[in-house]
């Protein structure tokens, strides 16, 4: 529109002229159809509005696919519960969408997603099986809760229901994953710690933390319930009244006997209650924890007999989404299945959905701490250049096979959610 | 308000009143009704609304204001959580407008009758706003790493051998929620009430201290009565921010204090709309029922 009108204003049309023909000279495409040319809108570039959480939205990222391909990412980033309510809500306030596959159980049923037609995905055969088929080195793996494979495939690209089987269509393509457990400061527990019941051990006494984000809280709530003996659950990921009931009294009973210091919503103040020593042990995210030791704080990622609470996130596209932005966004897609995103992503602590081109651009030191479980040989560092591991150090959790192998189970959204949230909050008031 | 209870008499028969009178009042009007009334009006109707996990239902239940009080006519099991969360929100209201209060009125009259010049005032009055020069919750967040288990505040008592161990109450506590809450809003009580103490007639306190009345006979028969009408607007400033808040409660509380504001933000984001309408609704007259009841103290109008 301010196009048109520039070319028109003829105060302005010698200066566009200057414009154009020195970014002609240039090369650069993009600026041509300012001002001169407002016929040829099609030259105008790509923006694509990228919804998601924080955690994975890297300027890097970001910079390095406009190098590349010239399209621009715009970031908007909001929390977890806000990228659902959203894409609910306000579907054509974005381009692409990142988010968990737990939150499809909403958002697919609006219709506002578009399924991604996997044979314009380069890579799509090569997605870890973890997604497609449930398994980890030909083992399944826990699929208790909202186990991507549950959600990937949709019936049909304008589809509002999942599919059982494989078909062309996906909801979502995975972009990062990980299997959460508790985070320990081991300077200060001075001790082994093995189990999901050491959440709720009184020796900890006002110095834990729990998630308080519900349909995640409750989740990490279940492990400790079960860890402690008290309920063994059919599915942790789907509990009834009931079971939502008994495990909320386990938690208010620990609260008024004041287990918690503090409960927790976002990265930030996770890293922060760590890093200030205010809790020793909590529900936490990898990368936090890797920012801990980022300060020079001892911090494990504890691997705990029990297993690990897994997430995934991925990317969808709104079903409005059309012509060139979605080419754009397809492009996005490829480009970050294609390796350089998957390495940068890898040596944050993530794993990427890709492995096989991700492997093809990191350094077969960082390939074997990362990915191997095998003891670094030489410093590790993060990709902005901090280190996180001596050589000598071996990942917390070992190998992508004995993490990804331990899933117990997946974040998720529960058929009695309302029922839960409200459940929660009657938590967070004792 | 004035509208609806003016009698109907021709708008031109009262004195005042003219057309132009009606034009003047009617851009804000306009404002008023198109980002106020509408959305409330919205709210309240979709507080009778039926959801499922991604849609709202349009029609008419009381669903909504049945489950906000669930569980509340069983006195067994204690309070139920909507009451339990009103309990503890009244609470902060109630702490914070009381040392709000205290602490305002000694620095606005101390503003108002012992500075004497009034270059020497507007310096003292900017001083009182430099905090707000950040936002508020940097101010909020500056407190944690005083008041922490490592913080500075017990480092240094530690240090000085008054304690053994580490206050644990300083942070995450209802004192770090009230300290923070007074740190952010006492401007709010300070502002109108040396407003209303600028107003008071200075003879009038030459009087009563020439009809022999001692300092604090005139502060609680002159002042105070005098300064009613800030003290008011203070309290009304103090109370609707402290009701309505879930930030300052969430992030001194440690997300571990409940309050109706942090209730009502879960539910929007879970997609409950219907119920968190009907929450704000039953907030909303709470407010107003505190507000009215301090109104019936002072004709705001009349004094102002």
């Amino acid at each position: 529109m301010s196009d048109a009108f520039r070319a028109d204003s003829p105060a302005v049309v010698p200066e566009a002229a200057g414009v154009a023909r020195r970014s002609l000279l240039k090369g650069t495409a993009g600026i041509l159809a300012a001002g001169m040319f407002p016929a040829v809108h099609a030259q105008e570039k790509i923006v694509l509005r990228y919804l998601g959480t924080a955690v994975n939205q890297d300027k890097a990222i970001a910079e390095k696919f406009k190098a590349d391909t010239g399209i621009e990412i715009q970031y908007v980033a909001v929390t977890t519960d806000d990228v659902t309510k959203r894409a609910v809500t306000a579907p054509n306030s974005f381009d692409l969408i990142d988010t968990e596959y737990f939150s499809l159980k909403k958002i697919v049923p609006t219709g506002n997603l578009k399924g991604i037609d996997t044979k314009r995905i380069k890579n799509a055969d090569k997605i870890t099986t973890l997604f497609t088929t449930g398994m980890v080195a030909g083992k399944a793996v826990g699929d208790q809760g909202t186990a991507p494979k549950k959600v990937i495939y949709l019936e049909g690209e304008k589809s509002k229901k999942f599919a059982t089987a494989p078909t062309q269509f996906m909801s979502l393509i995975p972009t990062t994953y990980n299997a959460d457990t508790l985070g320990i400061r081991p300077d200060l527990i001075k001790r082994p710690v093995n189990s999901w019941a050491e959440l709720l051990n009184p020796e900890f006494k006002g110095k834990t933390a729990i998630l308080n984000i519900p349909s995640i809280g409750i989740m990490d709530a279940a492990m400790v319930v079960e860890a402690m003996g008290i309920y063994k659950y059919p599915d942790k990921g789907n509990m009834t009244k009931k079971e939502i009931d008994l495990t909320i009294k386990t938690l208010i009973e620990a609260k008024k006997q004041g287990q918690f210091r503090a409960l927790w919503k976002d990265f930030n103040e996770s890293v922060n209650l760590m890093a200030s020593g205010e809790v020793v042990i909590q529900s936490m995210w990898s990368p936090a924890v890797t920012a801990v030791r980022t300060k020079g704080i001892a911090c494990n990622f504890q691997p705990l007999k029990e297993g690990y609470r897994a997430w995934a996130a991925g990317f969808g596209l709104p079903a409005t989404l059309s012509g060139r932005k979605l080419d754009g966004a397809y492009e996005f897609i490829n480009w970050f299945l294609d390796g350089w995103a998957g390495a940068y992503l890898n040596r944050q602590g993530y794993y990427s959905a890709v492995l096989e081109t991700a492997k093809s651009k990191m350094e077969a030191y960082e390939w074997a701490y990362w990915m191997e479980g095998k003891p670094a040989t030489q410093d590790i560092k993060s990709p902005n250049g901090d280190v996180l591991a001596k050589a000598g150090a071996v990942r917390d959790g070992g190998s992508y096979e004995s993490r990804m192998g331990g899933i117990a189970c997946w974040n998720a959204l529960m058929d009695e959610n309302n029922y839960m949230v409200q459940k929660w909050n009657e938590f967070v008031a004792a | 308000m004035s509208m609806t209870t003016t009698p109907s008499l021709p708008a031109a028969a009262v004195p005042g009143r003219t057309i132009a009178a009606w034009w003047q009042a009617a851009p804000f009007t306009l404002v008023f009704a198109l980002f106020f009334l509408t959305p409330l009006t919205l709210i309240v109707m979709v507080s009778f609304w039926d959801f499922n996990e991604y849609e709202l239902l349009p029609g008419f239940t009381f669903k909504n204001y049945v489950s906000i009080f669930a569980g509340c006519g069983d006195a067994s099991e204690g309070l139920c959580v909507t009451l339990k969360t009103y309990y503890s929100t009244l609470k902060f209201s109630f702490l914070v407008w009381l040392i709000t209060l205290v602490i305002g009125f000694t620095v606005a009259y101390f503003l108002a009758f012992h500075v004497r010049s009034s270059g020497m005032q507007t310096l003292l009055f900017v001083l009182c706003t430099i905090p707000f020069w950040t936002s508020n919750v940097i101010r909020m967040i500056s407190w944690v790493p005083l008041l922490g288990r490592n913080g500075l505040v017990n480092q240094t008592l530690m240090g000085m051998n008054l304690i053994e161990t580490p206050i644990e109450w300083l942070l995450f506590s209802d004192f770090s929620v009230v300290l923070a809450f007074v740190h952010l809003y006492t401007m709010f009580m300070i502002v109108p009430i040396f407003n209303s103490m600028m107003r008071i007639d200075r003879s009038l306190i030459e009087a009563a201290s020439d009809s022999g009345a001692s300092g604090w006979q005139t502060l609680w028969n002159v002042i105070v009565p005098l300064s009613r009408t800030g003290i008011i607007i203070g309290s009304i400033f103090v109370i609707t921010i402290v009701m309505g808040d879930f930030v300052t409660i969430g992030v001194m509380g440690g997300q571990q204090i409940a309050s109706i504001g942090k209730i009502i933000q879960v539910q929007t984001s879970y997609l409950q709309f219907p119920l968190a309408a009907a929450n704000a609704v039953i907030l909303l007259a709470v407010v107003l029922m505190i507000i009215w009841g301090l109104t019936r103290l002072v004709d705001i109008r009349k004094e102002l």
